[in-house]
């Protein structure tokens, strides 16, 4: 496995409006509050007004060099097109999470390197049945978290607790039973 | 927060109290970010029907003693140069921000870094320089944003933030600079801001008809350069003591040379990052300095096609080779591209310029965009 208390090289990947920059938001609060060197860039371009959207997190000892990632160690893949165009890069010993609601395919067909972890399951599908639509995102991060273990679980949800708006505080407690859902599925 | 956000705030807690702009991709969260705070500062957010309208109305508020700023990429940028070129007419302090995207014409969205000549050289028409900062990381975003506007107002000139989309849109971690109290900015006896019949007049104006009225007002602008150029060349340097090759790298690109040089390390290469916070003044000083120390092959890295070896070659003198290896039009080339220009190098050998990461091409650009398409007969 990935040395992640050392270097997270995070992609998260899917549709606008799925909630990944978010859910990247969230991954970069946990880097802040472990007093680690943070960076969070999203794609900007035509992407954001709908097709795949992403993002790149490093949370890294080190200072970082570029924002973007093009070697991650993680990934979180929530549509078809993603998991195409960035399982492959994964570096040996990584971990991926694949929604399989939309990514029907999985990982399949996909050349991985040695000993990447892939954790493939029908997050969407998860959130809508247990009443939390549109939270799939942190399911998912829930899943990378307990592949990964990136940060302590308090930091983890104290950065969600700190990223869910104040005037939407109704949310939070949704957000923080996705993050175990998705631990647990 | 990101970088566009926080050059926002930070401007705000400078003093900042005028915002004339435009929209445009990737520094419109700048904007965004001011329409929704200036205003319950007391400040004045206001969004022109042109970047040309935005800038001469911060010629205007700045020539009434405001701080003032405007910001936009790399096309808005050219639309301002006029006004530019008035207010260093007019001595008006001002900061423009430009978040570089690809050029030329609309070019792309993606960052770069091709602004340099414009930014460095002939923003606008006439004898006239700015002070250019550029930021690599979001804290710089906020300190530099600071300094500007000091730097502006102590030697009334417009002064430029030149990031680019990265820095711009990227969120690290970052300590806000305080809030000036308005009561410690400097006094500006000449600006236009109300004679209430107690003195003279000013008058802000860039028009000299007498070629010797015009002669002097340059000349004396000119002196200000000089102390500007003697006082405030900024720089870091990073394992640069024992270095023979030293890498030269501004904002986005000396984050991805900033690995490199520590990968060539690793790797027995004694390589060093110079990594000019000014690119105006340029830090002629600290690479005279590097030659003195030994320094035989400087390497600029650059998100363009070279616009900063000019710089670099100039203030070298001769005194080491110089070298170049860039991408352009919003892409950006990996630690290991660089790596490898840097074992190029160190090697003695020519560096490679590829649209193709490790292909083996000839000197600047990649080989099928080499001939024209007059040259090919086509």
């Amino acid at each position: 496995m990935a040395d992640y208390n050392h270097e997270l090289l995070c992609v998260l990947s899917g549709f606008g409006g799925q909630g990944l920059l978010f859910a990247g938001k969230i991954m970069a609060n946990c880097g802040l509050i472990d007093g680690r060197q943070v960076s969070w860039m999203p794609s900007y371009g035509p992407e954001m007004r709908g097709g795949t959207a992403n993002c790149s997190v490093s949370l890294s000892d080190d200072a970082i060099g570029t924002p973007f990632i093009t070697k991650p160690t993680a990934l979180i893949a929530m549509n078809q097109p993603s998991v195409e165009k960035f399982a492959a890069s994964v570096q040996p010993g990584g971990a991926i999470v694949i929604d399989t609601t939309l990514a029907m395919n999985g990982a399949e067909g996909v050349e991985l390197a040695d000993g990447v972890e892939v954790a493939a399951f029908k997050a969407t599908e998860i959130a809508e049945a247990e009443g939390l639509k549109g939270l799939a995102n942190i399911i998912c991060l829930g899943k990378l978290w307990s592949l990964t273990n990136f940060c302590e679980r308090e930091v983890a949800d104290a950065a969600i607790t700190k990223c869910v708006p104040p005037k939407r505080r109704h949310l939070l407690e949704p957000n923080l039973r996705a993050f175990q859902l998705g631990i647990d599925a | 927060m990101k970088g566009n956000e926080v050059l926002a705030e930070a401007a705000m807690r400078a003093g900042c109290r005028f915002f004339f702009g435009y929209p445009i991709t990737p520094q419109t969260e700048l904007a965004a970010y001011m329409a929704k705070k200036l205003p319950t500062i007391g400040g004045t957010f206001l969004q022109a029907e042109s970047e040309i309208a935005a800038i001469n109305m911060v010629y205007g508020a700045a020539a009434a003693g405001a701080r003032v700023m405007t910001s936009s990429s790399s096309p808005g940028v050219s639309l301002k140069g006029e006004g530019v070129s008035y207010m260093a007419g007019a001595d008006c302090p001002g900061v423009i921000v430009n978040v570089q995207r690809g050029g030329p014409g609309l070019g792309g969205i993606q960052p770069s870094q091709s602004d340099y000549f414009q930014a460095t050289r002939a923003l606008g028409h006439g004898d006239f320089y700015m002070p250019v900062f550029a930021p690599s990381t979001v804290q710089e975003m906020a300190d530099l944003i600071y300094d500007a506007f000091d730097l502006a107002d102590e030697y009334r000139t417009p002064t430029m933030i030149l990031a680019d989309g990265m820095i711009g849109q990227m969120m690290e971690p970052v300590l806000l600079p305080p809030e000036r109290d308005l009561s410690t900015l400097p006094a500006k006896p000449w600006a236009t801001s109300g004679s209430r019949m107690e003195r003279k007049h000013n008058v802000i104006n860039s028009l000299y008809l007498s070629p010797n009225k015009l002669e002097d007002t340059n000349y004396e602008r000119f002196e200000r350069y000089e102390q500007i150029k003697e006082k405030h060349q900024r720089q870091e340097l990073m394992s640069c003591d024992d270095a023979q090759i030293v890498v030269v790298a501004f904002g986005a690109a000396s984050r991805i040379a900033r690995t490199a040089v520590r990968d060539a390390r690793k790797k027995g290469i004694k390589a060093g990052l110079l990594r000019p916070i000014t690119l105006w003044p340029f830090p002629t000083k600290a690479i005279d300095e590097l030659c003195d120390g030994g320094a035989s092959s400087f390497l600029s890295v650059e998100l363009n096609m070279g616009q900063m070896v000019q710089d670099v070659r100039l203030a070298v003198n001769g005194r080491a080779s110089v070298d170049f290896y860039g991408r352009t039009g919003g892409v950006l080339p990996t630690p290991e591209e660089v790596l490898q220009a840097i074992e190029k190098v160190a090697a003695g050998e020519p560096v490679v310029q590829s649209a193709e990461p490790g292909a083996v091409g000839s000197l600047l650009p990649h080989p099928k965009h080499r001939k024209s398409s007059y040259e090919r007969g086509e």
